[in-house]
């Protein structure tokens, strides 16, 4: 692969050519890129390869439609109904489609079954790949070196960052999206649910507890939210 | 290529930058870089895996300190002008001055939820028969490609069990480089973090990695 041998263009917001763009914090960028980001947009536009009205579809879909409502809603379906269970841990995209959830991202997933004995945490160190029909786009840490690189050696600390805690004797397993399966744990059901219809269920779950960094609400703390 | 991108194990980054009620984008730029990216993939020009190899081919310093979608943005840069597409003087004046090359498609707003409600699966026939079977014990070859691979370094030369057998898949390591397709047998490999980070590792930790066949050998034949 090539190497960039273009990266000055990114300092043209400073004075200083001795300054390199990792000097500066992120929030600095913010209004150069914008405007490159439109100059290339409209270069592109200009010359007939992006239709405008796609990419304001595309940006609309996943600020609107796809989200992590999406697998909450799978995660419900798998904690009330068993044989649904059972089919999307035998095969996550064909169950996820009965409920009309799929798509980019999603052509190949694989649910992980948490269980007292068990918990699953699910990461892509060598980018971002994450199970967009039921989470959605990935958050920033998700997509960022500290996650990436702590998430395969050193789990429980992560876990701690995020506050959740696990008895010590459970194991952990991580996986790490190296191809086109996606991942995406399955909760364990939390107690004192048992009266709780899908959809009062489906509140309880958390992004984060499909990717195995959190667990699920608890009755209580969805009343109080 | 074992570049910025290549992460698992690495330490030193700090706290994980935890941020509640995350938007979904940080910026407005941030929400046109995604769209290109995606619109601008489906032209037929490039695949997804010559996007990944032109994001993890940024000098690692730049690539570590990026945001994601600069990351993103920096590689559709990097990528028109490679397909002839833009001009790096396009880019400088950002105006378009010379004809546009022919795309395959240009992605059109109604075409967005139908294609993308159904995805774009990357499984494919393979002819032979697999090579490995869950329980087989296998070693990731040592291998420092220039090239993509998904083969994370962390695994390289580490021996793990087989869990799972997926079927055939594009192999991204050839079809980055426009080589075509070429699927392989894709596995599911599971090691013990003994194995992968030492004997101080916690025994009740293990992560498994998705492994192209070519990646692997059996575990016995590679100490012979």
């Amino acid at each position: 692969m090539a190497q960039d041998h273009d990266h000055h263009h990114d300092h043209h917001h400073t004075h200083d050519h001795h300054t390199h763009a990792h000097d500066h914090p992120h929030g600095s960028e913010l209004s150069p890129m914008d405007l490159r980001v439109r100059a290339l947009e409209s270069i592109l536009v200009e010359k007939g390869y992006v239709d405008p009205a796609a990419l304001d579809a595309l940006i609309e879909t996943y600020e609107t439609k796809v989200g992590p409502h999406n697998g909450a809603r799978v995660v419900a379906r798998a904690w009330t109904d068993p044989a649904f269970k059972a089919r999307l841990l035998a095969d996550g995209s064909a169950a996820m489609r009965e409920l009309d959830v799929g798509g980019r991202g999603g052509e190949h997933m694989v649910v992980v079954e948490n269980t007292p004995d068990e918990h699953n945490i699910v990461v892509c160190t060598l980018c971002s790949c994450y199970p967009w029909p039921v989470l959605g786009l990935p958050p920033v840490w998700y997509k960022s070196p500290p996650y990436r690189s702590r998430a395969v050696i050193d789990p429980r600390g992560v876990l701690a960052e995020f506050g959740t805690v696990l008895p010590a004797e459970t194991r952990i397993r991580v996986w790490d999206s190296t191809a086109e399966l996606r991942y995406m744990v399955l909760p364990m059901r939390p107690p004192g649910t048992d009266d709780l219809d899908e959809a009062a269920l489906a509140d309880l779950v958390t992004r984060d507890s499909m990717i195995g960094t959190g667990l699920p609400l608890s009755p209580d703390q969805v009343v109080q939210a | 290529m074992n570049g910025g991108q290549d992460l698992g194990g690495m330490q030193g980054f700090g706290p994980l930058g935890l941020e509640a009620d995350e938007p979904w984008f940080h910026a407005p730029w941030e929400k046109r870089v995604f769209a290109l990216a995606m619109a601008m993939g489906l032209t037929g020009t490039w695949n997804l895996d010559a996007s990944r190899a032109a994001r993890e081919s940024l000098p690692p310093g730049e690539y570590l300190t990026s945001s994601y979608y600069r990351i993103w943005f920096r590689a559709l840069e990097r990528q028109v002008q490679q397909h002839g597409l833009v001009t790096a003087g396009e880019l400088a004046a950002g105006a378009a001055m010379t004809p546009p090359a022919p795309v395959a498609r240009v992605l059109k707003a109604e075409e967005v939820a139908p294609l993308f409600a159904r995805g774009f699966p990357s499984d494919r026939p393979v002819t032979h028969p697999a090579r490995f079977a869950p329980g087989d014990e296998v070693r990731a070859k040592v291998v420092n490609p220039t090239g993509h691979t998904r083969l994370p370094r962390y695994v390289r030369g580490r021996t793990g069990t087989v869990e799972r057998v997926h079927g055939g898949f594009v192999f991204p390591d050839s079809n980055a480089a426009f080589a075509g397709e070429a699927p392989q047998w894709l596995y599911t490999v599971r090691f013990s973090a003994i194995e992968l980070w030492g004997e101080d590792a916690d025994p009740g930790l293990s992560v498994s990695v998705n492994a192209f066949e070519s990646y692997l050998d059996p575990a016995r034949a590679s100490a012979a």
